[in-house]
């Protein structure tokens, strides 16, 4: 098993440049990643909080936002394209450049081959390039803000026609080439991830690793690549055929006899439903290649910090695979209102239900992991049991959505804002900061500071509840999600008061991650030093790695696997944990 | 040596976790029973329905939402570490595992059929012959309501005949289009009387949103879309668009009223024909 490859390697020194910046080391790509989608998300977040400050006072006069923005809010008030520009640009950060890279381009690249025993990825070379062809899809999509014409306004779904013709809005010419351009990068760089992650996963694990006994981090990621890998291929095509619309003259999209502010319009035998099948065929996988991750992250972390094994460890397997192949017949409960034959829409009422059975199972399993657990509330473990609550609210508010009678009030409201917002924006959002307050120590050699850590956590879990549970009230109340200015409608006019306390409670949220940029950004300078590699008392095998591990990851002989990863508190043992490389003494329980 | 057995340690983050999930639970219950805020008044013979679907998985996934936020409270507050006793060593329990699969399995089965019922009654079932018809065209940023007129019948619309002034691109040559209403911006209808709507674009995709009468239909720029609801209250209501649609988007609406008698309905289609 790639025995060439050994730690006489490891000391053979590079340059800053080639070590830190051109680096073919999946821990440096991996934390590349992760610090360039911290970057995205910054971005994403700051637009989010413009888009609130207009939704709780739409007709206040902002005059410091006037003298930043002269363009977009002049006359002292945002312009309603520049709205527009807004939700489609805070969307696209957040679902493809934060939640997608972070979660499997970030998280993936540092933990699959610490986590399996091997010394980097299968193609080391196709991993640094994914990496970079996404650090140019996020140089792409940032400057599509900077455009004259106007950032791209379709919405991070992009609905044709409004995205296929470009006289539709005036950020839908330059600015929706670029949001394309973007998109088809991204998933140019996810599919080379995707496919070095499996081939990794499934070639190069260490001795004694089989494939049930991978940490549920490890499962999750395998799982997330084969959906990437055939889930971004179509997103790939149905960009593709709207840049020929766009640019080629072609008609995929765009029906005969559009008229676009009396000017007609030359297309002919399109359909813009096409797009929409095609987009969230791609799309609802996609929730889970961000969700999944985090489950699995967040599983692990868990089972840490409870000190007690996972509960149904193969439930918790199974489940995940369900809800992959489910995944990908569920695209339709997008659609229910879309005009399309609402035959279909019972179908996909019936897949959707389905899907949330094999999600019931693990919410039941993460609640049997702490049933009589001896749980240690680090910043790490807080997260990971934010996680479950914040997953389970966005969760059970599928149900009303899924099934299509009732979605018919709901579908584009703020009920649909608040569950997508919960379920799979921050709940991942929790598992990944569990995960960048239990890793770090291995990616740095330092500790997080742990009591900023868990303020950080205090204010992420209340916040986001404030800002995020009231939208399903206002959303039952019919506010219709992507408006610049609610108070346009007599009716949603009586609960603007709700729209001013999320507002207020999403400053607070935004500050509060301010805490956790410090934190991150000074640890790894001056925190405290871990001195011990395994300092949680985990059980996985990158925590039988130096902190932070060098290249080749392993001393000179590959670690061996003799256990399953969940053996906390075995009864008789000395430890309250036996890592996986511990021989068995007494019989292993898996 | 009782490991797992033991009740745990209160800890502060468990304790405080676990008042703020109870304050989450309560805070949900109230604003859910008590509904401070809630659904735009009803105002349609389905919405009925469509509200009392809403009502049932209300009920099922509150109760789920009390019982897994307050186990996970529960949990937090009682096993915070203590250092003398270890975590229990238990990580399955099939017979559990399956009570609890199945029954998830059969309740959601449930919500299927209630759903199902209620979607098949809006959608599979064809509106009276009887019903008002409106032929209803959305724009960047405004919506037409088209009416037959007296004739009962609609004349030919045609996208090369629209201008700044037919919006719709009617013929006014087609006999039957002669005593055709356009109004932009206002639709009426009769109260109890079924009112069946042709949803059309002439641009991008609009979405025909009526919050008092549950319904939400998309009208899709190639397609000729037909839903129908029997409004059960009289009185001035909104039109929204709920599908992003452009810069204007948030102001795409238009103004509904649902005229107390048929003749009230006709008098107004009379003064619309006369402008």
């Amino acid at each position: 098993m790639h025995e060439s490859h050994t730690a006489e390697h490891v000391h053979h020194e590079l340059g800053f440049v080639r070590k830190y910046i051109f680096s073919t080391d999946h821990k440096i790509i991996g934390i590349q990643y992760m610090i360039t989608a911290m970057a995205m998300a910054v971005v994403g977040g700051l637009l989010s909080m413009l888009m609130r400050y207009q939704l709780a006072w739409p007709q206040v006069l902002s005059p410091t936002l006037a003298k930043i923005f002269p363009i977009s809010y002049s006359g002292g008030v945002m312009a309603p394209e520049f709205y527009i520009s807004l939700v489609t640009m805070h969307g696209t950060l957040m679902v493809f450049f934060l939640f997608t890279a972070v979660l499997t381009g970030g998280f993936g690249n540092f933990l699959i081959p610490l986590q399996i025993g091997a010394r980097d990825m299968a193609f080391p070379f196709l991993n640094a390039l994914s990496y970079w062809v996404f650090l140019l899809s996020c140089i792409v999509i940032f400057s599509a803000l900077f455009v004259t014409s106007g950032a791209p306004m379709g919405g991070w779904t992009a609905y044709a026609p409004l995205s296929a013709v470009p006289s539709a809005a005036p950020g839908q010419a330059t600015g929706m080439t670029l949001w394309i351009t973007a998109i088809a990068l991204f998933s140019v760089s996810g599919l080379m991830g995707g496919l070095n992650y499996i081939t990794t996963i499934l070639t190069m694990r260490t001795r004694g690793l089989s494939m049930m006994r991978l940490p549920l981090t490890q499962w999750s990621l395998l799982i997330t690549a084969i959906l990437g890998l055939l889930a971004f291929p179509v997103l790939l095509g149905a960009g593709i055929l709207l840049m020929f619309d766009r640019l080629g003259g072609t008609s995929f999209f765009v029906p005969a006899g559009i008229i676009m502010g009396q000017v007609p319009i030359d297309h002919a035998g399109g359909h813009p439903l096409l797009w929409q099948h095609l987009f969230w065929f791609f799309g609802h996988p996609e929730v889970y290649i961000v969700v999944l991750p985090a489950m699995g992250m967040a599983s692990d972390i868990l089972s840490t910090f409870c000190r007690k094994p996972i509960f149904s460890y193969r439930m918790m397997v199974y489940s995940m695979v369900a809800i992959s192949v489910l995944s990908f017949v569920v695209w339709g409960h997008h659609m229910f209102v879309s005009g399309m034959n609402p035959f279909l829409g019972s179908v996909f009422t019936l897949t959707t239900l389905l899907i949330a059975v094999p999600s019931a199972v693990k919410t039941f399993n993460w609640l049997g992991t702490m049933w009589g657990a001896r749980i240690r509330f680090t910043a790490a473990g807080l997260f990971a049991i934010g996680f479950v609550s914040m997953f389970v609210s966005g969760g059970l508010s599928g149900i009303f959505l899924g099934t299509s009678a009732a979605d018919i009030q709901l579908q584009d409201t703020y009920f649909v804002v608040a569950h997508f917002h919960l379920v799979m924006a921050i709940a991942p959002l929790f598992a990944a900061f569990a995960g960048l307050y239990f890793w770090f120590p291995k990616m740095f050699g330092r500790f997080m500071n742990p009591l900023l850590g868990k303020i950080h956590f205090w204010f992420t879990f209340i916040g986001a509840y404030c800002v995020f549970f009231p939208m399903h009230i206002i959303g039952v109340g019919g506010q219709m999600r992507r408006i610049y200015d609610p108070t346009q409608y007599m009716f949603l006019v009586p609960q603007q008061p709700v729209n001013v306390f999320i507002t207020i409670s999403a400053f607070i949220l935004g500050a509060a991650q301010l805490i956790f940029l410090v934190n991150f950004f000074v640890s790894i300078f001056a925190g405290k030093r871990a001195t011990e590699r395994n300092p949680w008392h985990a059980t996985t095998l990158e925590w039988t790695a130096p902190s932070p591990p060098g290249h080749g990851n392993f001393g000179e002989e590959l670690p061996t696997v003799y256990r399953w990863p969940f053996d906390f508190s075995v009864p008789g043992e000395k430890e309250d944990f036996i890592p996986q490389d511990v021989p068995a003494t007494v019989t292993a329980r898996h | 040596m009782a490991d797992g057995t033991g009740p745990g340690r209160f800890t502060l983050s468990g304790i405080v976790l676990a008042g703020l999930i109870v304050i989450l639970i309560v805070a949900s219950l109230y604003f859910f029973i008590a509904q401070p805020y809630w659904f735009p008044i009803l105002a349609s013979e389905h919405g009925a329905r469509i509200d009392s679907l809403f009502m049932a998985v209300l009920v099922v996934s509150g109760i789920a939402f009390v019982l897994v936020q307050g186990a996970l409270g529960f949990f937090v507050a009682r096993y915070g570490e203590n250092g003398r006793e270890r975590a229990a060593y238990w990580h399955d329990n099939p017979k559990a595992e399956a009570i609890l699969l199945i029954i998830t399995a059969v309740i959601l089965t449930v919500l299927v059929f209630m759903g199902q019922r209620v979607w098949a009654s809006i959608y599979f079932s064809d509106a009276p012959t009887d019903a008002t018809i409106v032929e209803i065209t959305g724009e960047q940023f405004l919506w037409n309501f088209h009416y037959a007129g007296p004739d009962g019948q609609f004349g030919r619309t045609d996208s090369k005949l629209i201008t700044s002034t037919n919006n719709i691109g009617l013929d006014r040559d087609d006999p039957a289009a002669k005593d055709d209403i356009v109004s932009i911006g206002n639709m009426h209808a009769p109260v109890n009387k079924p009112v069946r709507v042709r949803l059309r674009s002439k641009d991008v995709i609009h979405s025909f949103f009526l919050p008092n009468f549950r319904v939400k239909q998309d009208a899709v720029p190639g397609m000729g879309i037909e839903v129908w609801f029997t409004p059960t209250k009289a009185g001035p209501f909104e039109v929204a668009c709920a599908e992003l649609c452009g810069l204007g988007h948030y102001r795409m609406k238009a103004a509904l009223t649902i005229d107390e008698s048929q003749e009230k309905f006709n008098q107004w289609l009379e003064e619309a024909a006369k402008q």
